[in-house]
This record gives structure tokens, sequence and C-alpha cells, in this order.
């Protein structure tokens, strides 16, 4: 057994040593760029795949998390669990399929607590702050509520119920005398909890969980929304505007 | 000098078969122990350890992170949280005094599965395969932090085979058995200890610590050396031998304090004429006392 | 290309036909296969009615191979046109639990009966009618004249008209017995005996079509939105589309009704009865109220008050009560003032809790002429002490203003079973009475029913029977030894179950028979478990809230050897021979021989079995079967219905009457009075109700002269109040996934998923106060149990400090360990809304 990177005497043996060591180099690099493709993989996570509250996005996420599993411990439902090799989200991270199980919304939110590197966020310290993800209704062809069916499950276990979801009314021109109750979901209030998701009752469910950065659009900096000016502002944004009275019939208001 | 199918025969007739065993058997002991810490919680729903070898809780208030994750985060551009920072100063002070590699003989369930595979392809007598050099783990290691700087991600834990299979164990093993096995096959069959002794780069970080550690084998009996071999034969990490079993023409110390080894004790085990000692790497005087001669009859009786 | 080895011959078998015939066949087997299912699936749809609540939702219902394969809502229902809530989706899944029991089942090993045993063995209907007979022989003496004391029956709002019918005559006119009571006992009773009190006719005066004409809605104790989700779109939409129209919501707790709220109330418990007197001081006093209405057709009454609280004679509130029953007394308007008076503004909204302006709103709103309202209740005002009373107040407040009967102006219960009207209420499954509306203790009645069922005078006791609370109370006691359980999960619905209920079934005096399609709580409990045949496997007719009645014929068969109810019951009559069951004296009056079979006596009578048992069809020619026709021999359903009719239209009591068998076959439901071909929508009121005579006007021709009663009753308290020691009050209740004890919607996965298992709703602060986090396992007791479950604080109900709701619905947390078996002393209906529990950490 020849002990390596010992210092040998001859040009030859030098002349290996530099031989050696570019090849070495140039099987790292291929290695190197096999696992940054590798990345590239793992920073894609199926749609369905929910990070534990305070993950924040992917790519901080994934420099941060250690892959310990502390969160999966300390969650108290079956929710979290960490990532396989099968599983198409990076290995060995936590994450959850609200399908599967939801979070449960935990009010002390005993995952970011447990995590010790800070990849879940300890700023989170109100899980209605929570964005795991947004809820969409995906599918308002077969949303039961949309076709006028009182359904509404998803709204029902909103535990942000009335503000992550709410019931939009609407007539339902079909039968004229019933009015559907449209889930509408608000994205300033939805923590991506995926109760939703879990308990809608089709076989594929019309609502989703979904990364915010899928789920949301947005508005053009060009343009303002003018009602939402006026009432941030309190008063109009132009003042000193008259009107003047319009001509009507006698008697007439 | 080629690996003895059997090394170590001299000791077991010399010391007894559990003496000549161990270290090993404690290391083993060890090993299993460290897991089992991990699995109680899992299986009992009782929790003395929490989380996983990359980061962990113990007794609710200990907390113990992996330096070299800690370090590919670091590289990764995220400065962790005190609980990290402290959890991995601790593994790293811990390591400092009992040896770096430690990690890999006495902790790491990977080094069951490749010292496995070593005895199985010794038993068969295979033979060659791909060689690398020793220092490419060192490569792999500077590799991993480079990825890791350039990409924002902890990219080595997407195939680190130690942690892959450790988080299996505790938290489902799914298709990492899968990399335990494509191990066993790869130091089986294509490179002798290729894993542990050639690529690791957690090894490699843990060599890097284990330069500095206090805690060392000493062939402290250097002198009663008869050059059975059985040592390297055993020894993982063969290039550390030499240069303190031999070292007494260079004058250098009995230390073995090339980072590479993994303080397994193989070596103290397999010999019979025991040369090697666990001791501080500061402790005792470079050529230290000769033994009873009573102790050296052994070998002339053997 | 994903297909078995059946579609592979099919598809061959298809291209083999396809190429003789030379067409060409479409390119994939994929689109050759969706072609065929265009083509028709071999799906029969026939229409039906759904299982679940009172709305009475009309059904279609797809049947291939057996079984029931779909359902969807029948577009062209007038209730729910083609919508379901999420309970009706599922529909076709509720038959086809794993655990579908399909063979009887009798406590002990090896079929033989041992009352101790904790296992149960299979054995035949032969067997299980064999020990059931010995058990009900051995409990009646043929003698006693008053009649088969020891011997009951537990019924059901769910049972089928039919089932229902054919369980009273078998009780009443064959057993001799009137211990025979319909779970709508804990859900209507109250209402049934304020309609007597008010109207003397059961059922409300007005329909659904009140939902579009009304100008304004309030709910009393009705949470509309989650237990009748159809009417309650239905409400929404007018709403939403008539300008100026309102919803006022009143509840001890927020619940989803409370987001479409106008005005949305909170009051203290049992305040209610305050709040009402309050709504009719302001009429009053405002001189709103309509004069020439109630000279005309109103009496002003007041009730007994201080009645006590329905609980066992011993308790200590029994031993206080001042007054007794529900006797009127009629008075003078100025006295009926004088007695609202002391609820004022002030006083009331100091009681309640309720701000004075909403209370004012509220006031303002009935008080106004030209608003048309339609005030709805169903469990808050139902289940309480103080029922029947408080059912009463608010028909006052109605009648006080003339809006009654008439579109829009409509007091109107809703019930909560699909035919609690239908069955329970309109067949004489109740304790007290005997079909139409008829009553035991009215001697006129007996004779009338007699006569009909063609038995002897002295045959039916005239003392009513065990209700509900008393047939727990009696099998505790030892007093009632042969027990049938049909259709209903009573040990997990009646209250005190640790107390009354448990003790009861298991009293080693006792033998309890139940059946049910599942193995609910209560067939655990009980000693022999008959299979039973549900829904959709038998023919069936259903009576919903409106008086609508609604049939549907049998689509599919039972499972194993399941029966259906009716069979069980007319199969059952075999065993008894009149020598067996009427005194001597009494067969010889009746000139049937002592060994006729009651059978023969009450079914096979000569008027019941009168239809021939020819195929059921429907307008396409399909045929049906029809499991009675085939074993009995004759149309058992239709000849039951042809004789309950007689009732209708002999009996001393008119406005029950009904169109003939087959037309309800042919039509989408009927609401009732059916006269000249015509239904009713709306009763007492000339022109919408042919009872009522050319130039009267109005007429509440349920009582005597015309005229329905006002009915002062005061405020009184509830029975248990929070103290101390049990500081919260406790209301139970349902949520929309579930229906009733979950026994059918719990064996859904999907409605399942939705809502796994019981919870408290508590509010965040009480919570805080407890040291209590949402999700955290607690204990709820109260002086008769505890109860492990979990704490919400979010979510659709909202309850305020002091209060919390539990549903009832899982098995797994029987809420019944806690409730007080506390009753309305004139309905007997237990209040589950209102006893003192607290809620510690589990």
């Amino acid at each position: 057994m020849k002990p390596q990177g010992i210092i040998d005497g001859g040009a030859r043996n030098r002349r290996k040593f530099l031989a050696d060591t570019a090849r070495t180099a140039c099987s790292i690099g291929i290695a190197g760029l096999a696992l940054a493709h590798l990345v590239r993989g793992a920073q894609s996570r199926p749609a369905n795949a929910v990070r534990p509250p305070g993950a924040g996005a992917d790519d901080r996420f994934l420099s941060t998390c250690v892959r310990c599993g502390l969160c999966v411990n300390d969650c108290p439902y079956p929710t979290l669990r960490l990532a396989r090799i099968e599983d198409d989200v990076a290995v060995g991270t936590p994450y959850f399929v609200a399908r599967d199980y939801p979070c449960e919304m935990c009010d002390d939110i005993p995952c970011v607590a447990a995590c010790p590197t800070g990849a879940l966020d300890k700023r989170l310290t109100s899980i209605d702050d929570a964005r795991m993800g947004l809820a969409v209704l995906t599918d308002k062809e077969t949303c039961l509520n949309f076709l006028g069916l009182r359904c509404d499950v998803c709204y029902r276990v909103c535990p942000l119920m009335g503000k992550a979801i709410t019931l939009e009314y609407r007539p339902n021109r079909r039968t004229g005398e019933h009015a559907a109750f449209i889930p509408t979901v608000h994205s300033d209030a939805c923590t991506g909890c995926g109760k939703c998701e879990h308990a809608c009752v089709l076989e594929e469910a019309a609502i989703k969980v979904l990364p915010g950065s899928i789920a949301k659009g947005r508005l053009g900096s060009h343009y303002r929304l003018g009602w939402q000016e006026k009432e941030r502002k309190g008063e109009a944004l132009v003042k000193g505007i008259t009107d003047l009275p319009d001509r009507m019939p006698e008697g007439r208001p | 000098m080629s690996t003895k199918a059997y090394p170590g025969r001299d000791a077991i007739k010399a010391k007894g078969w559990f003496a000549a065993h161990r270290w090993l058997i404690i290391r083993r002991l060890s090993q299993f122990a460290f897991l089992g810490l991990f699995l109680i919680g899992p299986l009992s729903g009782y929790y003395l350890v929490k989380g996983s070898i990359a980061s962990s809780l113990t007794f609710d208030t200990l907390p113990l992170t992996d330096p070299y994750i800690l370090l590919q985060s670091l590289a990764a551009g995220h400065v962790p949280e005190m609980t990290a920072l402290v959890g991995a100063l601790i593994v790293l002070a811990a390591y400092l005094v009992v040896g770096g590699r430690v990690y890999c003989a006495w902790v790491c369930p990977v080094n069951i599965i490749t010292d496995a595979a070593h005895w199985l392809r010794v038993r068969l007598g295979i033979q060659g395969g791909l060689k690398f050099s020793r220092s490419v783990r060192y490569w792999m290691l500077g590799m991993t932090l480079i990825i890791a700087f350039l990409t924002g991600v902890l990219a080595w834990e997407l195939v680190n085979p130690v942690t892959l299979i450790y988080r299996g164990l505790i938290f489902g093993l799914g298709w990492a058995w899968g990399a335990a096995l494509a191990l066993f096959l790869f130091d089986l069959l294509i490179s002798e200890r290729g894993w542990c002794g050639h690529l690791c780069p957690v090894g490699a970080f843990y060599a890097t610590l284990g330069r500095f550690s206090v805690f060392r084998v000493r062939a402290v009996y250097r002198d009663d050396c008869d050059d059975c071999m059985d040592c390297y034969a055993v020894c993982p990490e063969q290039q550390v031998i030499p240069a303190a079993l031999k070292g007494a023409k260079q004058n250098t110390g009995p230390v073995i304090d090339a980072g590479a080894c993994s303080n397994c004790g193989r070596c103290i085990d397999v010999c019979a004429l025991s040369v090697f000692q666990f001791g501080s790497r500061f402790a005792g005087p470079t050529n230290p006392a000769r033994r009873p001669p009573a102790d050296t009859k052994l070998r002339t009786a053997a | 290309m994903n297909m078995n080895r059946r579609d592979f011959v099919k598809a061959n078998a298809a291209a083999a036909t396809a190429v003789a015939a030379g067409m060409s066949l479409p390119a994939t087997m994929k689109e050759a296969k969706a072609a065929a299912k265009s083509a028709g699936d071999g799906i029969r749809w026939d229409k039906g009615v759904c299982r679940f609540c009172g709305t009475g939702c009309g059904v279609l219902v797809g049947t291939k191979d057996g079984r029931v394969v779909a359902t969807q809502g029948d577009p062209d229902a007038p209730v729910n046109k083609g919508l379901n809530c999420i309970k009706g989706y599922f529909l076709s899944k509720i038959m086809y639990g794993k655990d579908r029991l399909t063979k009887p089942l009798l406590r002990g090993a090896g079929g033989k009966f041992d009352k101790n045993s904790d296992q149960f063995s299979e054995i035949s209907w032969d067997q299980a009618f064999d020990v059931m007979a010995e058990k009900w022989k051995a409990a009646i003496d043929p003698e006693d004249p008053k009649g088969a004391t020891k011997v009951g029956m537990f019924g059901s709002g769910q049972w089928t008209v039919w089932e229902g019918y054919a369980a009273a005559k078998l009780m009443k006119a064959g057993l001799r017995s009137n211990n025979i009571d319909p779970n709508a006992r804990h859900c209507m009773a109250s209402a049934v005996g304020a309609f007597m009190r008010a109207f003397g006719i059961d059922e409300p005066m007005g329909c659904y079509d009140d939902l579009e004409h009304a100008d304004a809605f309030v709910l009393w104790g009705a949470n509309m939105a989650e237990m009748h989700p159809i009417l309650w779109s239905r409400l929404t939409n007018t709403r939403l589309t008539k300008p100026g129209s309102e919803v006022h919501v009143l509840s001890t707790f927020e619940h989803r009704c409370f987001e479409l709220a106008d005005n949305g109330m909170i009051f203290t418990p049992q305040t209610d009865l305050a709040i009402l007197n309050y709504i009719a001081n302001h009429i009053i006093e405002t001189k709103a109220y309509d004069k020439d209405f109630l000279d005309k057709h109103v009496n002003i009454t007041k009730t007994v008050t201080d009645i006590g609280y329905g609980l066992r004679p011993n308790h200590p509130l029994e031993k206080k009560k001042t007054g007794k029953g529900g006797k009127l007394t009629k008075i003078a308007f100025e006295e009926y003032a004088k007695a609202v008076s002391k609820y004022t503004l002030d006083y009331t909204a100091e009681l309640s809790g309720v701000p004075k302006d909403k209370l004012l709103k509220l006031a303002k709103l009935y008080a106004d002429p030209k608003k048309k309202i339609s005030s709805y209740w169903t469990m808050g005002f139902n289940q309480h002490t103080r029922g029947v009373w408080v059912n009463g107040l608010l028909y006052n407040v109605h009648l006080l203003m003339g809006k009654i009967s008439e579109p829009g102006n409509s007091p109107f219960s809703l019930t909560g079973q699909p035919s609690a009207c239908g069955t329970a209420r309109e067949v004489g499954t109740f304790a007290h009475r005997l079909p139409a509306d008829l009553v035991v203790k009215h001697p006129k009645h007996r004779a009338a029913a007699e006569k009909i069922w063609k038995i002897p005078d002295g045959v039916i006791p005239p003392k009513p029977g065990y209700h509900a609370v008393l047939q727990n109370r009696m099998l505790k006691d030892g007093k009632l030894n042969a027990y049938w359980v049909m259709c209903t999960n009573n040990m997990q619905a009646a209250p005190n179950m640790n107390e009354e209920g448990l003790p009861g079934y298991r009293n080693p005096k006792n033998f309890i028979v139940v059946s049910d399609p599942y193995f609910t709580v209560t067939a655990q409990a009980a000693d022999l478990v008959l299979p039973t045949s549900m829904w959709m496997e038998k023919e069936g007719a259903y009576g919903n809230a409106e008086r609508r009645t609604q049939f549907w014929r049998q689509q599919v068969k039972g499972p194993g050897a399941s029966k259906s109810d009716l069979w069980q019951l007319v199969e059952f009559s075999k065993r008894f021979k009149l020598s067996d069951v009427w005194s001597k004296a009494v067969i010889a009056k009746s000139g049937y021989g002592a060994d006729k079979s009651l059978y023969e006596v009450l079914y096979a009578n000569g008027q019941v079995d009168q239809f021939p048992a020819d195929p059921v069809k429907d307008a396409a020619g399909n045929v049906y079967g029809n499991d009675e026709s085939e074993h009995f021999g004759f149309y058992l359903q239709k000849g039951i219905f042809e004789e309950y009719r007689r009732f209708q239209f002999e009996g001393p009591k008119k406005g029950h009457e009904m169109a003939d068998f087959d037309t309800y076959h042919n039509s989408r439901g009927l609401r009732w009075p059916v006269l000249d071909g015509k239904e009713t929508l709306w009763r007492f009121r000339e022109g919408y109700d042919a009872h009522v005579p050319k130039g009267a006007g109005m007429k509440f021709y349920g009582k005597p002269d015309g005229k329905a009663n006002i009915i002062f009753a005061p405020y009184e308290p509830a029975a248990e109040s929070p103290d101390k020691e049990y500081d919260l009050w406790l209301s139970t209740g349902r949520v929309l996934e579930h229906w009733h004890s979950g026994s059918m919607t719990r064996r859904v996965p999907e409605l399942y998923r939705t809502f796994p298992n019981a919870k408290i709703y508590m509010h965040p602060d009480d919570a805080g106060k407890r040291g209590l986090k949402r999700g955290q396992e607690v204990k709820v007791q109260t002086r008769r149990g505890e109860v492990l479950t979990r704490v919400e604080t979010r979510g659709r109900n909202k309850p305020p400090m002091g209060l919390i709701f539990m549903p009832w619905f899982d098995a797994s947390q029987l809420v019944n360990k806690l409730t007080l078996d506390a009753t309305d002393p004139l309905s007997k209906e237990t209040d589950f809304k209102k006893c003192a529990c607290r809620v510690v950490k589990a």
C-alpha cells in the first residue's frame, strides 16, 4: 500500500501527481454538475406538496432546512412527513399533502418552535399569519356549490371561516328560487392549511392548495382600484369637484 | 501488502475472542445505541431524542446539530438560528475531543454497511475494481460546499447516504434502502473501501476535525511490533498507521494523528502484542516505557 | 388501454356486429366505450325522496344490476328543483356500509339467549320471532283491563307511512298497549302540542312557498343554514332578490345563519319566552294589533304555570312545583295585555342579554302591518322544558297581527326527520294518539278507530301510554319488559343515557329488540337485533314539513335476510292468537274466534288485504319488486294506505284528507288536505282551503268554535342552569354533514372525513380561562356523566362566553351521557339544549 499524497521525489511522480489531480478535479467537476442538476429537480416541488408553516419560499427553505425531522416529531397530527427518495420533493425536507392530511393550524405552532435552524421562521407567532400556500377553487364545473347544491364543506372546515373562505351569494337562475353559495378564497387570510382540500367531498378535490406563486395573479402597477384607493385615503383623492342638479319634472325628486 | 483473509487470529489466541473484538463490539453497540436513541421515540411514542442525526434535541433541552450540514447551510447563504449554531458547536467540540472521524466509526450507520461489504469482499476474495485517491473525499467536500454556495441549496443532502439512511430508519425508509444497497454493492464489487475510505465528504469533514482532536490511537508499544501486518489488514485507512508505528526511526511520535483515522480501534483489537492503545494526543512520553516482559511472551507462546 | 376482459369481449362482439352491418367503428376502443355510454348506461331511473331531513327533497334514484348506483336531485321536484345538500349528494352510499346487518342476532352464544353475554349469535327469523313472541306473551295479561302495559315499542319519524300505521295498529288495536312512541317525541312533540292547543289540528298552516312570498324571516332556534340547507338556499335567494327583505336570527349561540342576518341576536337560554312576550307587549302598547282579526278568529287564554320539568316525581324540582298540566283559561284582552306588560324592553333586554336596539328592531318588524313575516323554528323551540309554551307564544305574536295562513305570513315549524309529519304525527304513533289527529283518551275517537279497524269497542286502552322518556324510566324500573325499538337509535338519542337509557335496556327483567340496518349503539345494547331493509329496499312514503306526502317504489332488494320494518311488524303479528292478547269478554264481543291470529284481524282483515299483489309498474312500464306483496300475497302498502284514508274521510276530524294511493305514485308529492284533486298550500284561509266556507274569510276549523287560541305563558327558568360547580350551559345539536346519530352518514367515507368526530365549540376566552388550547382533549362533565372530546374555538359555531355546543352524531362521544332528562311537562319532549356542565383537561 502506497500512502497517498506523500511527497515523492522524481519529476515523473510530479507529473503523475499533476495528472491525477487534473483527473480528480474533472471527475469531481462532473459529479458537481450532476449534483447541481439534482438541485434543479429538487427546486421544483409538486404543486400538492405543501411546506409547513413559516417555511417561506422554497429557495430560502432549501438553504436552511437541515432535514432533521424535528418539526415532524413535534407535529401532533399525522400531517408532516419528510420527503423520501421517491417523493418528488427535495429529499428529507418536511412537507404535507393536504388531501391526505392537512395542517390543523395549532395555536402554538409546535413545528416552528421545534425548528433548530430557523428554516421554519420563528417570527411566525400567530398561525393565522402562516402562508403555506393558497387555496384555489380550481374547478368551478364540478364544485357542488357552483352547481347550486348545499355542500360548502370547504367553507365550514376552514379554520378562518368567513375570512379565508366566504360564501358569496348568487341567485340560481336555473331554479329561480334558490341561492348558490359560492365559496370564495381570500388570499389576505388564507394560510394554505389545506383543510378545505382535505374535506372536499368530490373524488378529485375541486379546491386545492397551490403554491402562492402559482395561485396568485398580479395587477399592473400602472392601474389602481379607485374604490380601494378612496377607502384607504378615507376621502376622494381629487377634491373640490362639484356636481349640478339634474332637471326633473315637477314633483319628482 | 495484501489484506489477509483472517487477520487477528493471533490476537484471538493471545487475548481471547472477546478481547480481540472488544472495540469492534463496543463500536457496533455504540452505532446501534445512537440509532436506538433516535428510534425509541417513533417506536414507543416517548421521545428521549427527537429529530435525526442532522439535528436533534435530547431530553427537550440539549440541541445537537451536524456541523457539516450547518456548514453547507452557511455556504448556501443562510445564517441559522442560535439553536442550530449552539448545537453545532457542541458537536464540534465533542468531536475535537474524541476524534473527528469517531463520527464515522462510532455513530454513522453507513459504516456498518461498508464494513459488512468489506468483510464479504475479503471472504469472497474479490479483487481489483475502481481505485480512487484517498484525497478525492476532500475534493468532494469542497465540491459540496461550492455547489451549496452556487445553488443556495443544501445540495449534498439530496444524495447524502448517511443522513438519507439515518432519516429513513427513523421517519420511514421508502427507497432509502436502495441507497444502502447501492453503497454495499459499490464497496463490495466496485471499489474496496470506496465510500467511507475515499469518497464520502462527511468523512472528509470529520477527518479535517480529526487532525486536531485530543483522543487518538497511539502505537504505545511500537517497539514490540513484529510486523505481522494484522493492523494493516483491518485498518480501513491503512495509510495512517506507518507514521506512528514505524515513526521511531524518523523520531515521530506514536500518536496516529492523521485525520483519516476514525478511532475505530480495530488495530488495538487485532494486535496480539497490544501495541496500540487509546490515549490523549498530548499524554505520555513519545517513547513509552516498556511493558513487563511477561506480556511479550504471549507471542512466543503462540 | 384500461379494459377488463368482459369489456374486451363486448368490444370485440360490437366490432364483429358492426362489420357485419357494414358500419365503420370509431377509431379507438376508448371512443367505442364512450359511444356506448352515451347511448345508455343501463341505469333505470325512478323518483324517490331523500332519506334525511324533513325538507323532503325529491330525488331520482338510479338502479343497475340490483343496486342503487346513483342518485340525482329531481330537477322537477318543487322543493329542491334538482338540488341536494351534501348528505343528499351521497344518498346512493347510505345503504352500502360494509357492516350492514344481514341476519337476526341474538345475545348469547350458539343461538341461546343470555342477557349477560357480550356476544351475539346469528339466528333465523323464525327463531327470532319465537324468542320475541315468548317474551311478549309472558309480558301480556289478556285479562288486564289496563291493557298490555308491560310491552312497548319505540318508533320513528323515519318509518314509512305504512310502517308507522302498521305499528300503531299492532300495538293499540292488537296488543292493546298504548306504549308506543316515536323518536319524534324528541323533536316535534312540543310543536304538536302547540298546534293542538292553538289550532286544534296538527302541522303548519303554510308551506315552503312562503319562502318566496315573505318580506322578512325570523329564525327562532333554527339553524337552517346547516339543518335545512335547501330551504336555506331558498330563503337566501329571497333575501338577495327581494328589495327590503330582512332576516332576523335568534339563537343561544352564533351559527351559520348569522352570516345572512340583518339582525342577529344571541340570547341567554330560556329567555326566548320573555322575548316573545316583549314583542306581544310592544304590539299591544303600540296598538299595532289587528283588532278585527282578534275579534273574529281568536280566543285569548292563559295556561297553568309553574308546572315542573317533567323529571322523575321524586326530583326536588318536581316536588316544588305548584301547577300541573296545560289547562287553558279564557281571559280578557286587557288581562292578557297586563300579563305581557311586565315584559318591557328594559326588562327583556336585561334578562335575555340582547341589546335593546336589536329587540326593538325585531318587535317593530312583527308590528309592521305591511311586512309579511315567516317565522321558522326547530329544536331551539321544541327541545325546551317550556316547548309548548314557547311555540304558543310565537303564535300569539302572529295571531295578534293576523299574520297567519296566507302567502308569506307563516309561523312554520320545520321538521328534522323525513316523515316526522307524514308518519310519526299523522298515523298515530304517539302514545296518546290514533291516526289522523285522533287521541286515545277521547271515547268517540277510540270508537271511530275501532270501527274502521273492525275490532270491538274496549280494545284500545283509554289511557295514553308511556312516552319516550317515560319508556326508558319504566324499563329501568322494570315495569316495561318487552320492548321493540325500530328505525331509530334511541340509546344514542335519548337523554341521560347513563342514568336511564342504559340501565333500562340492561335491566335483567327486560327483553329489548332493535330493528336497524346497522349495528348502532342501540343495537349494541339490545338482546335481539333484527336486520332491516331501508329506504329504496322497500316501497315507501314520507310526509315532509309542508304536509307533502311523497311515495317511492321499491328499487332494490335488501341485503341478506334483511326485511323491511313493515314486513317485520306484520309477520310478527302472526305469532299472536286473540286469546294471547284480548280478554275473553272482548273476544266474545268481537265475533272473531279465539284462535284467530292478530295477522288475520289486523292485516288480512278483508280491507288491508283487498288489493292484489300485482306487479308494480311505472308509466314507462318498468316493473318493480315488492317484497311484502310477494310474501303476504296482497298489496300490503296500498291496503294500509287506503284503510288509513278512511280515518281521514270517515273519522270525526276533518282536514287530513289525502288523495288515493295510486295518485301519489304518479305525483311528486301532494300537500294535504287534498280535496277535489287539489292540494292545499295555506290552510284556514278562504280560497286556499276547501274546508273554509265561503264568506268566512278565515276559519280555524280544528277548534269547535273556529277560533285559534292566544295562550299567555310567562317566562320561567330552565330546569338546570350553570352554577359554581358546573359553570357552563351545554347545548347539543347537529351539523350539516351528519344526520342525527350518524348511523348512515358516518358510513359514507367522504362525509366521515369532513367531520369525523364530535367536538365542543367554545368561546376562545372560555378556553383560555381554563388553560385549554384549540384541539386539546378535554372532559365535558355534568352531574350525570362525562365525555371525552376536543376543544374547538374556531369554525362554524361561535358560542358566547358561558355556553358550549356539542353535536350528538358521534357514537364514540355520546353526548347524551351528559344531558338531563328534563322534559316539557306538556309535550314530554326533552330539553337537549340546556343543562349545566363543566369542561376540564383530559
